[in-house]
């Protein structure tokens, strides 16, 4: 996984809440092996016309078919689990999301691929998503390991994160390789996990 | 005495090896997989990486079967990338050794519906499923979270899952349903009450003496479309009636081990004072059936009212929303949701592919002829046998509704069955978002008996004017 430490880019406003996986993958392209389609799969239904001639999307033009952040409203990636969805941002070029609030499971998904899905309050996002109406194409700048994001006009808003999930990102930490450090100790609490439900026949059967 | 505790802070403490920087570990009893966690098998292979228990991994293929024309098995799915999915995912679940329920298997089905019929999930199991509706299992008394590919194939390497332990909510739901409205009525009442992402962050109990009136199946939707309120778990304690339901099924225990397990399952009710972080209340004598009018599911009503009016919404965000809703849909302010005209009819999907949803649609459809292209498709092989035994596929064929083969058909529309752009179905499933069954669908979700009072009325129809 490729790190995260800090990022100035071309930041995206984007207005409506709830935008779901579907939009962000939609669904049909969920068979495509990871790699660079997904940079066309992005938003595809808002993108393109069902003949597949672009439409006025604002990411399909310059400035922001440049973007590397999206600045959006609350619950950014509701919805299904398709770490699809993470795929397509990532392979356009996005690499950290700015929401007041994000699905669960896709804020988990963006971790274990080096994307960073912030969490700023409502009135801060909806700030920094004016500002980048007012000035097209302006960039907004994240530092993670001081957690701050530095908005348009200079601004630097403080954000919170796990500190595990920031480490991990600094340094583009593989997630398994840290669980198998602890491979005695799952290993140990299997053997008491199983002993006290010894109607765990089914299971148990593959130990 | 021990402090009191809630069954989810249970069901947490009996799985967690250990924390590491403010992270748990825990231990993961049963993992589910669909023919979209190639991606995490890819993974698996990328690394060189093995399956660490596959004893402990079950595979579906449900997302990407067809729901017709199987005699040819495999080579009859006409599109190469959707057979290739099938077919790549058998090959994996093969050479990794994990269960396999593949296409021809006689108890093929959606990967929340088999495992309950097959007694893989019981009470007090921490289950992980490559799939947001996971929670369903949560119907057990069980921790069940949807993950995405990378923490799947975690899973598989590990047989175990970094979490943050979920703040909790109480959604208690008492009082008595009234004619007509079932589980499903009652969590999309809930979901429009607190909101699309009113449980994120939360694993949410559902309780009260409307949910342990629910059957198995009942709570199983309710519990299906948690994530639908942002929740990513959500879980009912388990009782008598869900032991029943587990008792003599393939994989559950059998004689001593059975007694055992009882002995363990009955103290996983939440305790007596225990708090939680959040506590919603529901009054399920004043829910009405009720269908979606939007693109969202928070946008829901009773089928007794009308699109809402943009022009009366203060909070201008909510007006907006509401705005591209109404528009996206294709439906007029103040319109009657009544008199919404549909183009097809989908019973089926995790939600409400069950027996019971198959049985209640039955009921409906015996008073008519479908109006517009209804399809019922059961949610598993087991699920389909049981009908066509009770004769409900009879019934259905007589209202001129299609009978199909199990699967997740056009709940998820990748399998080839899906909207064309501007249709509009009335679904049992669990998401309206726009383009969900199909570039520029259009869905309103709702209950089986609804769909099916839609199907032979043509637009959405309150089912109590039908079966009075």
């Amino acid at each position: 996984m490729q790190p995260f430490t800090t990022l100035t880019a071309i930041a995206v406003p984007m207005h409506e809440a709830n935008i779901d996986t579907n939009q962000l993958c939609p669904t049909r392209f969920n068979k495509v092996p990871r790699g660079p389609k997904y940079r066309e799969i992005l938003f595809y239904d808002s993108r393109f016309k069902p003949d597949g001639t672009p439409t006025e999307f604002m990411l399909n033009a310059a400035p922001y078919d440049q973007s590397g952040i999206i600045v959006a409203d609350r619950n950014f990636g509701c919805g299904s689990s398709r770490e699809t969805a993470v795929y397509a941002l990532y392979e356009f070029g996005i690499r950290c999301v700015i929401a007041p609030s994000f699905g669960d499971i896709f804020a988990a998904n963006c971790a274990k691929n080096g994307l960073l899905a912030l969490t700023l309050p409502e009135e801060q996002c909806a700030a920094i998503r004016r500002q980048l109406q007012d000035q097209p194409g302006a960039t907004v700048s994240v530092d993670l390991a001081a957690q701050t994001v530095t908005d348009v006009q200079g601004k630097a808003h403080k954000f919170e994160i796990h500190e595990v999930r920031k480490r991990c990102l600094l340094e583009g930490l593989d997630d398994i390789a840290r669980t198998q450090q602890y491979s005695d100790r799952i290993a140990g609490f299997e053997n008491h996990y199983y002993k006290d439900r010894p109607w765990l026949g089914a299971a148990a059967r593959s130990r | 005495m021990n402090k009191p505790q809630t069954i989810i802070e249970k069901l947490w403490n009996s799985h967690h090896i250990l924390t590491d920087e403010g992270e748990s570990l825990m231990y993961v009893d049963v993992a589910l997989a669909q023919e979209n966690t190639l991606h995490a098998f890819t993974e698996l292979e990328k690394t060189g990486r093995q399956v660490l228990k596959p004893g402990q991994i079950y595979a579906f293929t449900d997302h990407y079967v067809p729901t017709t024309g199987r005699a040819k098995g495999t080579d009859g799915i006409p599109d190469i990338g959707i057979r290739n999915m099938v077919i790549d995912m058998q090959d994996m679940a093969k050479k990794y050794g994990v269960t396999l329920f593949g296409m021809a298997h006689e108890q093929q089905g959606i990967m929340h519906i088999v495992p309950p019929e097959q007694g893989i999930i019981q009470p007090g199991l921490f289950v992980i499923g490559n799939d947001s509706h996971t929670s369903t299992h949560g119907a057990f008394g069980c921790l069940a979270y949807g993950v995405g590919a990378s923490e799947f194939a975690h899973v598989m390497a590990t047989q175990a899952l970094w979490q943050r332990k979920p703040k909790t909510m109480r959604v208690t739901i008492d009082g008595e349903l009234g004619f007509g409205v079932t589980a499903k009525d009652v969590i999309l009442a809930l979901i429009a009450q607190i909101g699309v992402d009113g449980a994120t962050g939360h694993a949410i109990e559902y309780a009260g003496s409307t949910i342990r009136n629910l059957s198995m199946e009942g709570r199983m939707t309710i519990c299906n479309m948690s994530i639908e309120a942002g929740a990513r778990v959500g879980l009912i304690a388990p009782d008598d009636k869900t032991f029943a339901y587990v008792e003599g099924k393939p994989y559950a225990p059998k004689g001593k081990a059975w007694t055992q397990a009882l002995e363990a399952w009955r103290a996983l009710a939440t305790d007596e004072g225990a708090a939680f972080d959040k506590e919603v209340k529901l009054d399920a004598s004043k829910i009405a059936p009720t269908a979606t009018w939007g693109i969202s599911p928070e946008q829901a009503l009773p089928v007794t009212g009308v699109v809402p009016d943009p022009a009366g919404i203060k909070d201008a965000k909510k007006r907006s929303e509401y705005e591209t809703a109404i528009e996206y849909m294709g439906l007029r302010a103040g319109m009657a949701l009544q008199d919404i005209r549909l183009d097809r009819v989908f019973i089926g999907s995790c939600t409400n592919g069950r027996i019971e949803d198959l049985r209640a649609a039955a009921a409906v459809a015996k008073h008519g002829k479908a109006q517009v292209m209804t399809w019922v498709v059961p949610g598993s092989m087991a699920v389909k046998r049981q009908a066509e035994a009770e004769g409900l596929d009879q019934v259905f064929i007589k209202a001129g509704f299609e009978w199909r083969d199990p699967g997740c058909s056009l709940c998820t529309a990748i399998n080839g069955d899906n909207l064309q752009p501007g249709e509009r179905c009335a679904s049992t499933s669990n998401r309206n978002f726009r383009n969900r069954q199909g570039p520029g669908g259009r869905t309103h979700l709702l209950s089986p008996a609804m769909a099916a009072a839609a199907a032979i009325k043509g637009h959405l129809t309150d089912v109590r004017e039908i079966i009075k």
